[in-house]
């Protein structure tokens, strides 16, 4: 049982590891597009918005298991083969990098414009806009977004069993639901839980230190709410 | 050393059309601070964009430092390569400051030298070396949000200044500063000017801050320019409505044996205590109904309502004497007064 559950566990991490990456990849460029070339963005071009957001909603919206089977002809051709663990990072990078794109997009738009201005007035150029601005002012709020991708990742990595690349989700299916070994279900529920709770509170921990220094952009004014009375009355130190 | 000549600015939305500028001249000699004053929506906003191309006017020229900015702008919307670095020559200054709240106070300063392409050591010697400037050396190593609003304003005026322009445009830079703090940013403003010999282009609502700082300044309304000059050119124009603005007097005549008139002071006559002169030479009391008199660049600059007793037919020699010192006079018609004849 051991080995079977730490084979398991590796399987998930790697598949949700490369599809991450791949995601991230493939999503931050997408989503910051998604935002230059909407209506009154830098890059503003009408058609290519669109067309990127509309491919973007349908690849979202599709389950993951159709997508998994309508994309092996393609993951045939990257990776030589439909089974296995490779096989499936194809499908879940696929389906993620418009979910994230998405989420990146998000967090993109609310950054101030008065930024992007201020950078242009000093004579600074698109690309210049988004690697000192735009991707440096919305990190916390990207950090969230990369968090959410991979929770959302482990899940959908549950049904790459069905294309034999294993995982915790695999054995969940095979032995807790197929040969009734209840105990077996639990304790892979109980290590997807404990990994996601990790996961979700390194990228918390990571985007809130990020804030602090900063204190501006995305869930900051949330933070500042709670705790108003504190800052006001050290500003009021400070200038005493 | 900023011109713009029929600056004309239309927004197109949804079909419908709105003119922000409607054939703005407006010429900023060198080294001097130029203020546009006008109320919110009269364009001084599109005007101040405009001018580092931010905006892009419909049509019209944009001159800075002899250089035709209009002319850079290629066919699609992105700046090219010209205009960008005529930009970088050009500092700017925000209403809400506009710093990047990732980065450090010196880093933020540094941004200009990086887009300007500086080394390390050469970005980082210019950003301490701005901030001494503007009082801030301290602050290196903070982050924008423990600033209060002057510090960052302070931040913004030393990132502006950065890539050693000659020309800084302020778009309601004290705005969203409480009057102490605004007093002190804009006398940064105006040592910074005589210092370097910037040249200030700020635009404004406040009447206040045309009156501290500025050499020259316009009034916009509707898109327009309705009036423009020197401050002392504004006050000899008669009826001038920035003038007035600028130097309010009130006050009505205490009987109806008195003559109202408004002394405007401006160049010379200034430095003479004219109104003492006139009261010995003439043995006639006067009776100051209202002032508004600033001193600037170490001139009596402002307007004087006074009363003299007697109709104005008694005083034309008095009111004589004050004309031949230099001195701009304008007589207040009695409306009331008349009002009262007609009513016995």
């Amino acid at each position: 049982m051991q080995p079977l559950l730490s084979q398991a566990c590796w399987d998930t991490l790697y598949m949700v590891g490369w599809s991450t990456l791949i995601a991230i990849v493939g999503g931050l460029p997408l989503g910051i597009l998604l935002v230059l070339t909407d209506r009154g963005g830098l890059l503003q071009n009408v058609v290519v918005n669109k067309v990127v957001g509309q491919v973007v909603n349908v690849a979202r919206s599709l389950p993951f298991i159709i997508l998994m089977v309508a994309l092996m002809s393609f993951t045939r051709t990257i990776t030589g083969t439909t089974i296995g663990r490779d096989a499936a990072i194809v499908p879940l990078a696929v389906g993620a990098i418009p979910f994230f794109a998405r989420l990146v997009e998000t967090s993109v738009r609310e950054v101030d414009g008065g930024l992007v201005e201020a950078v242009q007035a000093m004579g600074g150029n698109t690309w210049t806009v988004v690697r000192r601005v735009l991707v440096p002012e919305s990190l916390p709020s990207l950090i969230s977004s990369a968090t959410t991708t991979v929770v959302a990742l482990i899940g959908y990595s549950a049904m790459a069993g069905t294309v034999g690349a294993g995982g915790l989700g695999d054995i969940a299916i095979r032995y807790g639901y197929q040969r009734f070994e209840t105990g077996m279900m639990w304790i892979t529920v109980a290590i997807l839980a404990v990994a996601i709770s990790l996961i979700q509170f390194a990228g918390d921990y990571a985007a809130r230190g990020l804030h602090r220094r900063g204190g501006h952009s995305g869930g900051a004014p949330k933070l500042r709410l709670l705790k108003s009375g504190e800052p006001a009355a050290a500003e009021v130190g400070k200038v005493a | 050393m900023i011109t713009t000549t029929g600056l004309t600015k239309v927004y197109r939305s949804r079909g419908r059309e709105v003119t922000a500028l409607d054939g703005v001249d407006l010429h900023v000699r060198e080294g001097e601070v130029y203020g546009v004053i006008g109320q919110s929506g009269a364009g001084k906003s599109s005007l101040i964009r405009c001018v580092n191309l931010l905006e892009r006017p419909t049509s019209g020229t944009v001159t800075v430092a002899g250089q035709d900015l209009t002319a850079l702008v290629g066919r699609g919307p992105r700046a090219g390569r010209e205009l960008r670095q005529a930009r970088s020559r050009i500092g700017m200054v925000f209403q809400h400051f506009n710093l990047l709240s990732s980065r450090t106070v010196q880093d933020n300063v540094e941004l200009p030298l990086e887009i300007l392409g500086a080394s390390g050591k050469a970005r980082s010697r210019k950003a301490l070396q701005l901030l001494d400037l503007v009082g801030l050396s301290d602050k290196a190593k903070a982050y924008p949000a423990q600033l209060s609003g002057g510090q960052k304003q302070r931040v913004g005026i030393a990132r502006a200044l950065a890539g050693d322009p000659k020309v800084l445009l302020s778009d309601e830079a004290t705005s969203a500063l409480d009057p102490e703090t605004t007093r002190s940013i804009l006398q940064l403003l105006r040592d910074l000017n005589r210092q370097l010999g910037l040249t200030v282009l700020l635009i404004t609502h406040e009447m206040d801050v045309v009156k501290t700082v500025c050499d020259s300044a316009a009034l916009m309304n509707n898109g327009r320019i309705v009036e423009s000059g020197t401050v002392s050119e504004l006050l000899a124009t008669p009826g001038s409505e920035l003038a007035s603005a600028l130097f309010p007097v009130s006050g009505d005549a205490s009987g109806d044996d008195r003559t109202v008139i408004d002394v405007t002071f401006h160049g010379e006559s200034a430095t003479r205590p004219v109104i003492s002169q006139l009261s010995r030479t003439y043995n006639i009391d006067i009776s100051i109904l209202g002032a508004a008199m600033d001193t600037v660049a170490g001139r009596q600059v402002g307007r004087m309502r006074i009363e003299l007793p007697g109709r104005y037919e008694e005083n034309v020699v008095p009111i004589g004497f004050l004309r031949e010192q230099g001195l701009q006079i304008d007589i207040q018609d009695d409306r009331p007064v008349l009002v009262k004849e007609g009513a016995k």
